[in-house]
């Protein structure tokens, strides 16, 4: 069976998400102002969970936009634009350690790369998307059987370092 | 694949959610004044029935001032960002069970997502976005205390506000929207409707005291504390910039009601239609009907809230949240957990 070399509108979504996270990653790094750092990585984050909704991934791009966006990224703005305003400072992001940064990101690219092209993919032929069911019960089933010890010890590290964080906050208000 | 059927869906619902909208205000304003003994708009048209049509024209009038100190962009994307999050919410509710119309089957709901549930707590958060940025852009402090505010409050009720929902995904065992109004359908002994409000009265209220906390209505409008903070957030907000805003705050508050009708209120169900032999149409027709009595009268009770209950202070507002909400959201789970074992 040749596959379909026709592009549709999911094919030109999947290229608009990837530009789109690619593009304002580039700005997230290479940003010299930290507020648009912060605001690029908003756009980062929503590509992403585009890119999840076009691999039928509904719960985990859901997820994403729930935990990322609307919380972590709430927080990370938050404390660069309080910061921004309360110390009269423009928090400039520089880049330090050039060469080691380079290596390892090269290792890890080259790792993506290797597995990209090495990895015998599974392709459904003409696969139809809406024949998919919701992946939401699949994965509930899964963190509480199979991967129960993974799921344990991730809430136990959430759990150290939000105990590190309280630790943190009360030894400066002491002061 | 059919588009325009979708579009026809869409833009009925912007139209109705609109004009809903416009005449909220001047249901609130009408309520505020009766509650407090005045008369209250009556003068354009027959009974002040008008007076929208008259605010909306005043608002297009004014001068749009944006503070030369402004973030100019982030400045015009808030009041933006608050109104798509408040109207997009509306793409996953089910206003209807499925009807039979021009000789085809549609779905009264825009887009039934597998996840709904989840997608309507992902855009409930997304709503700190429009009021933090409109606090921090506008470069003014009483601005920016109302958006620290605004996201604080926002960051801790939604906690109780997400625990509250798993309650009613234990007992439907679905995340999808119209799954979950259909599992209301039910009765319990044969005469009590199976509404989660009966099921779960104390999920419902941990859930609609968070909710009036997203939608920073009265007693939880810290963000905008007039006597503390002039206008909070949108203090150098003026003309449609501000009308935004504004449209913002009362489609979030018909989102508020048509998300609690869903859940906890049996959705479109109209409890033993089933018992009085209509036809199929009609029986549409009327579960819809009976969807839309549902949110106009939690409106009410959202506006009636705002005028008969004082604003929180901080601190009582954390305690809250924190101490009271959680926990007995909580519990709330714990308890729906033993009745399913059971």
């Amino acid at each position: 069976m040749t596959p379909d070399t026709t592009l549709h509108l999911t094919d030109y979504l999947f290229y608009f998400f990837a530009l789109l996270a690619v593009f304002s990653g580039g700005v997230v790094v290479f940003s010299r102002n930290i507020v648009h750092s912060a605001f690029a990585l908003m756009f980062t984050l929503f590509a992403v969970a585009g890119l999840y909704v076009l691999l039928n991934a509904d719960f985990l791009a859901v997820t994403q936009i729930l935990v990322y966006v609307g919380g972590i990224l709430v927080l990370i703005l938050f404390g660069v634009m309080l910061t921004n305003k309360i110390v009269d400072v423009q928090i400039k992001a520089g880049s330090i350690h050039v060469l080691p940064a380079s290596i390892i990101t090269a290792v890890i690219a080259g790792t993506l790369c290797g597995v990209f092209t090495l990895t015998d993919w599974f392709v459904v032929p003409g696969a139809d998307a809406s024949a998919v069911k919701t992946t939401a019960p699949h994965i509930g089933e899964a963190l509480i059987t199979n991967y129960v010890l993974p799921f344990e010890v991730a809430s136990v590290v959430l759990l150290v370092a939000m105990l590190g964080a309280a630790m943190i906050a009360r030894r400066e208000r002491k002061k | 694949m059919n588009i325009i059927e979708p579009l026809v869906k869409i833009a009925l619902i912007l139209l109705i959610n609109l004009t809903t909208v416009a005449y909220l205000v001047y249901t609130e304003r009408r309520v505020s004044a009766f509650i407090q003994n005045r008369v209250g708009p009556n003068r354009v048209g027959p009974m002040g029935l008008l007076q929208p049509v008259a605010d909306i024209v005043k608002l297009f009038f004014k001068e749009d001032i944006v503070p030369t100190a402004a973030n100019k962009f982030v400045h015009s994307l808030a009041p933006l960002i608050s109104l798509i999050v408040a109207l997009s919410t509306f793409a996953v509710i089910p206003f209807g069970n499925t009807i039979h119309l021009f000789g085809r089957d549609i779905k009264l709901m825009i887009a039934d997502v597998n996840v709904g549930l989840l997608y309507l707590l992902a855009l409930s958060s997304l709503g700190v976005y429009g009021i933090t940025l409109s606090g921090w852009s506008s470069n003014n402090k009483y601005s920016l205390l109302g958006g620290l505010r605004s996201s604080a409050q926002m960051i801790s009720y939604e906690l109780s506000m997400g625990l509250s929902i798993i309650g009613v995904l234990m007992i439907a065992g679905s995340l999808q929207l119209d799954k979950i109004v259909v599992h209301q359908g039910n009765y319990l002994g044969g005469f009590l409707p199976a509404w989660n409000i009966f099921l779960q009265p104390l999920g419902f209220i941990t859930f609609v005291v968070a909710y009036f906390a997203e939608t920073n209505r009265l007693p939880f409008d810290l963000p905008e504390a007039e006597p503390e903070l002039v206008g909070g957030y949108h203090t150098e907000y003026s003309g449609m910039k501000f009308g935004l805003f504004f449209l913002a705050e009362y489609a979030n508050m018909i989102t508020a009601s048509a998300v609690i009708t869903t859940l906890y209120l049996g959705g479109w169900q109209f409890p033993f239609i089933e018992n009085f032999g209509f036809s199929p149409l009609a029986v549409s027709l009327l579960q819809v009907a009976a969807f839309g009595v549902k949110v106009a009268l939690v409106l009410l009770f959202f506006i009636i809230v705002r005028w008969t209950i004082p604003r929180f202070r901080y601190d009582q507002l954390m305690n809250l949240g924190w101490k009271v909400m959680l926990p007995l959201a909580v519990l709330n789970i714990i308890i729906t957990g033993f009745f399913i074992l059971v």
